[in-house]
């Protein structure tokens, strides 16, 4: 079976990838429901739910895939500390954060030979 | 958006959503995205698979780990858990968004139907606009703004696809790199409570801690364990403010 071929990477998207997702999804829905906007509850869904994608968002930067995998992480902790920096300087505005981050990382790839 | 007039059609409020897509959030997912092709194109996957694969999966950290799963030749059940596991954090995101935009009178079928397009660039562009967006026209906002944005991902793929394997490595790295860097952005600017400022901290320390102890749970354990501790500590500090106040 060859994964790349068929109706059956049709079959294997929907229940790994779409179902996989969606499932939770659908459970959110039910518990947010429930949820006044008020509620200390939801305070707290809220918290995790910030914190899950905080998290999500370490990784990305501390492993990354890709051509990234091979950039040092000096570079990329660096470029996250610049941008970090031009945002709280420049009124929290996140194009001036991300414009500044992305300029640093650029930067440190084409001088390590990238 | 606009100027929050209270009055205004659903048809209105549909397309005030749609013009989402010129917002920053949408550019950068869009760019996230050019990015996932290139990834997509170098494993050899083809271009409809992918289409398909961004209508029906959407979330893109899923994606990312549903193409390294079919990479190295996962069985259906071992590509489902890796995916499920790593898409948990879509239940609270929802949860937390379905009390700031339905009303009474919201259908649990429409909110279950547009969940769908609930990622992070969606629930952070939400979160951030729909208090200006008068109550009873939230959802119909969302829905432009969501459904909008899955079909021109679609679109974008389908453009980009032929280009993205010819890229030079740097432009492929920033454009990764894109990703991380938007979110912590826009979700510390658009933060209306303070809970959250403490959650991304703490998520941010707790991501690695856990991958160190747990990596096959990490995000899970990071995000309860990290947004529990946070909201403790920020319940402590606010009902002593009160408590002085």
């Amino acid at each position: 079976m060859t994964v790349f071929e068929g109706w059956w990477i049709y079959v294997f998207i929907a229940i790994a990838g779409w179902l996989a997702t969606d499932l939770w999804r659908w459970l959110g829905v039910l518990a947010g429901n429930r949820l006044r906007d008020d509620s200390e509850v939801l305070n707290w869904v809220r918290a995790v739910a910030t914190a899950l994608v905080a998290a999500v968002i370490a990784k990305l930067i501390l492993y990354p895939t890709g051509i990234l995998e091979h950039s040092p992480l000096w570079l990329r902790l660096a470029s996250v500390a610049a941008g970090a920096l031009a945002f709280f300087i420049g009124r929290q505005k996140p194009a001036i954060g991300i414009a500044t981050a992305i300029a640093v990382l650029a930067m440190g790839l084409y001088a390590l030979g990238f | 958006m606009d100027d929050g007039q209270a009055i205004g059609s659903g048809r209105t409020w549909f397309a005030a959503g749609m013009r989402g897509i010129f917002s920053l959030p949408a550019l950068m997912l869009m760019l996230s995205f050019v990015g996932f092709c290139a990834f997509t194109a170098q494993a050899g996957i083809p271009v409809e698979q992918v289409v398909f694969m961004v209508g029906a999966v959407w979330a893109l950290p899923a994606k990312v780990i549903l193409v390294s799963s079919m990479l190295s030749g996962a069985n259906l059940l071992t590509a489902f858990v890796a995916v499920t596991l790593s898409s948990i954090r879509l239940m609270p995101m929802v949860a937390a968004l379905v009390p700031e935009i339905r009303t009474e009178k919201t259908p649990t079928w429409l909110l279950l139907f547009l969940s769908h397009f609930v990622a992070i660039t969606a629930w952070v562009f939400a979160m951030e606009r729909v208090q200006a967006v008068p109550r009873e026209h939230r959802v119909t906002f969302f829905a432009g703004f969501g459904i909008t944005l899955v079909l021109a991902n679609m679109l974008l793929v389908v453009i980009v696809y032929q280009f993205v394997a010819e890229f030079p490595p740097i432009v492929a790295g920033c454009l990764f790199f894109l990703t991380p860097v938007y979110f912590l952005a826009s979700i510390w600017k658009s933060a209306r409570h303070p809970v959250i400022y403490v959650a991304m901290v703490g998520g941010l320390v707790a991501g690695p801690f856990f991958y160190w102890l747990a990596p096959e749970f990490d995000i899970l354990l990071a995000g309860v364990g990290g947004g529990t501790l946070a909201w403790l500590a920020e319940r402590t500090w606010r009902k002593r403010r009160e408590l002085s106040a």
